[in-house]
């Protein structure tokens, strides 16, 4: 069974043009026990996704500039004006008006500390990391969250200042672009792909 | 929201009284090759008719809408699955509509299934939860839990949905644990009680004889939790009927006041602001002004250690209920030990205890069927199901085995439920040679808490007997 020509997307004119295959079909398999008695089957499915990333793909884009976005609430008339997010959100959680993006890759170059951490040897299928993979939730002076990422160096620890890294070569467009290591790593230890 | 209004505090006032009829669930275990889901689902309907006496039909004629509580159609690889089953209980063309809040679904269906009777819509309704989690390898399974995180923020971070929530556990370990060697042998105890439970359970899928040092020395999950402090990955079904009192007591001569609330939280922890601790009715303003100098680090709220959907869901219930402390209101809990440390957060949040001192639950021998220090009756047993740790994670079937569970003590038939050698057969499970009698004795008022995530839901339902309700119920 062949999985080539895997499915591509374009937006033209606001509509998706698919080219390629989204789904690969594969014979089902009886499922018996010890006696050969019949018990059910395999369903096999091999399905690509179309996933929008709507108001946040600025966000996803920029990484590879490696630039950090988040958002700001600019209604003065809100509670909460001036709240500082990322994770972006497009609009205030509280009066709902639409956020002003703002850029916070300085502010996470200077400031950004973890908050928590968790190393775990247990990944799902389909993840990508190197394990044990080390998350760190990372917070920043000045803004109202605190943001879940992966340190790709080091050993985390509570309160360790750390700097954002991105994949600037090859990036995938995903969070995984941005990555974080202790702060005073030099540029020749990161890794493959990824920059300041 | 980090603020709220007079309207978003207001006690729920429910237009009737609601009670509990009956309930049942199947076997749950971590594959059940022999048996679909309606197989499943039909067992635990006929253990609810049977235990107030009915037979299927009879109970059937009294139902008039259905609430089907369903985590994940990933998991069972069928869309519109509440329609299968509900064609296979013979229940149509009732109306129906499937619920799924992650692991407070079963709480949540119960949740819909109250509002539905107490609104006047119905006067019976069937609340009936089940999951299917042995249709992929443990791998896949967790990336289908790791897709309940955000898809684009969390999820590619390891497909793994323990890690999510393990930054959680490390914070409260740090902050509130101080790291102490003492406080990692109090969340042992939390499995070694919840596996030793299960062992009375012929419902039960991981009933375990194990000592803390067992607990200690099992594989490392994610520091500092190892495999045997966290909860099952199950299959099975439970269900319970609920109704107004006429019908109620039509049905049997025995029915339980129930109530239930819910509380939420944003689905990724990243987005928690920091905030004022929402006080319970036992809690003082003035109690929380030194946490962050007793604990360091402790005093963002709830930051990374603590639930507000709990404690949300906790200040709604008691007030329908009447509850000022629940140590002292309530006789039994049934408590969503997702992960011991999860058990301890949650402690707190529903105030059995304050914030920063979960662990004395435990280290007071208070959430023991009998506390292993005094050899008296438990101040507020936990767990007596076994829990997650030691019954079953079946998420949509969860948060109704629970209420069933605290029904089953508060009726005085906990014993004829768990002891009964021909379900242990029909189960394919040994009874242990000594097997005790958990019954909680004289117990009145019960609590369950169905909660999901890493506290995107949380649903508490209360249970009474109407002989025993309490004063200042809302």
């Amino acid at each position: 069974m062949t999985t080539q020509n895997r499915g591509t997307v374009k937006v033209e004119n606001g509509r998706y043009r698919v080219t390629g295959n989204f789904h690969y079909a594969y014979p089902n398999e009886p499922i018996r026990d010890e006696s050969g008695k019949l018990l059910g089957i395999t369903n096999p499915a091999d399905m690509t996704h179309i996933h929008a990333y709507g108001g946040e793909a600025p966000f996803f884009e920029n990484l590879s500039n490696a630039k950090l976005l988040g958002t700001k609430c600019a209604n003065p008339k809100c509670e909460t004006y001036g709240s500082v997010y990322i994770p972006y959100r497009i609009h205030c959680p509280d009066c709902l008006m639409r956020n002003e993006e703002v850029d916070l890759t300085e502010l996470a170059r200077k400031g950004a500390s973890v908050h928590t951490f968790m190393i775990t040897e247990r990944t799902g299928a389909f993840n990508t990391l190197e394990k044990p993979i080390r998350f760190v939730n990372v917070e920043f002076e000045g803004v109202s969250t605190i943001l879940m990422g992966y340190l790709s160096i080091g050993e985390p620890k509570i309160g360790m200042k750390v700097v954002p890294i991105f994949q600037t070569k090859n990036p995938t467009f995903t969070i995984m672009d941005l990555s974080w290591v202790p702060a005073g790593t030099s540029a020749a230890d990161l890794p493959e792909g990824f920059a300041f | 929201m980090i603020k709220f209004s007079k309207q978003q505090l207001k006690i729920p006032q429910m237009s009737k009284p609601v009670y509990l009829v009956t309930g049942g669930m199947s076997k749950f275990d971590r594959a059940i090759p022999e048996k679909r889901t309606e197989e499943l689902v039909i067992d635990a309907f006929l253990e609810a008719a049977e235990f107030i006496k009915k037979s299927p039909e009879e109970l059937k004629k009294y139902i008039h809408s259905c609430y089907y509580g369903h985590f994940a159609d990933h998991f069972g690889d069928q869309l519109l699955g509440e329609a299968v089953i509900h064609d296979r209980l013979g229940l149509d063309p009732l109306g129906n509509v499937g619920i799924k809040t992650g692991g407070a679904t079963g709480g949540s269906t119960i949740w819909e299934a109250y509002k539905a009777v107490a609104s006047g819509y119905s006067d019976t309704a069937l609340a009936m939860g089940w999951e299917r989690m042995d249709e992929v390898p443990t791998d896949e399974g967790n990336h289908y839990i790791a897709s309940a995180a955000d898809k684009d923020w969390e999820t590619p971070m390891g497909h793994i949905y323990t890690g999510y929530y393990a930054v959680m556990a490390q914070k409260y370990w740090q902050v509130f644990g101080k790291e102490e060697e003492s406080f990692r042998r109090t969340l042992a105890e939390i499995a070694v009680k919840n596996k030793g439970y299960a062992r009375m359970n012929p419902h039960a899928q991981s009933p375990m004889k194990i000592t803390v040092e067992d607990v200690l020395n099992s594989p490392i999950v994610a520091h500092p939790l190892r495999a045997l402090d966290c909860c099952l990955m199950s299959v099975g079904a439970s269900c319970v009927i609920l109704a107004d009192e006429k019908t109620a007591y039509e049905m049997t001569d025995n029915p339980l006041l129930l109530y239930t609330s819910a509380g939420s939280h944003t689905l990724r922890v990243a987005d928690r602001r920091d905030m004022a601790i929402p006080l319970l009715p036992n809690e003082s303003p003035d109690q929380y002004k030194d946490l962050g100098v007793r604990f360091p680090g402790g005093d963002r709220y709830p930051g990374f250690t603590g639930f507000l959907a709990a404690r949300m869901a906790a200040y709604y219930a008691y007030g329908m209920a009447g509850i000022v402390d629940p140590t002292e209101d309530l006789d039994l809990v049934e408590l969503h030990d997702a992960f011991t440390i999860s058990d301890i957060q949650t402690y707190e949040d529903i105030g059995i205890r304050p914030y920063g001192e979960g662990r004395t639950y435990v280290e007071s021998g208070d959430c023991y069927h009998t506390n292993p220090f005094t050899g008296q009756p438990g101040k507020l047993p936990a767990n007596l199901s076994g829990g997650l740790i030691g019954c079953m994670h079946a998420v949509g079937a969860t948060g109704i085995m629970q209420v069933i569970e605290v029904a089953q003590h508060i009726w005085g038939r906990w014993s004829e439920m768990h002891a009964d050698e021909a379900k242990w057969k029909r189960f394919n499970r040994v009874k242990p040679d000594d097997w005790t009698d958990l019954q909680v004795k004289g117990a009145k008022r019960g609590m369950a808490i169905s909660h999901a995530g890493v506290g995107s839901h949380v649903t508490a339902t209360v249970l009474v007997h109407p002989d025993h309700q309490l004063k200042g119920r809302g």
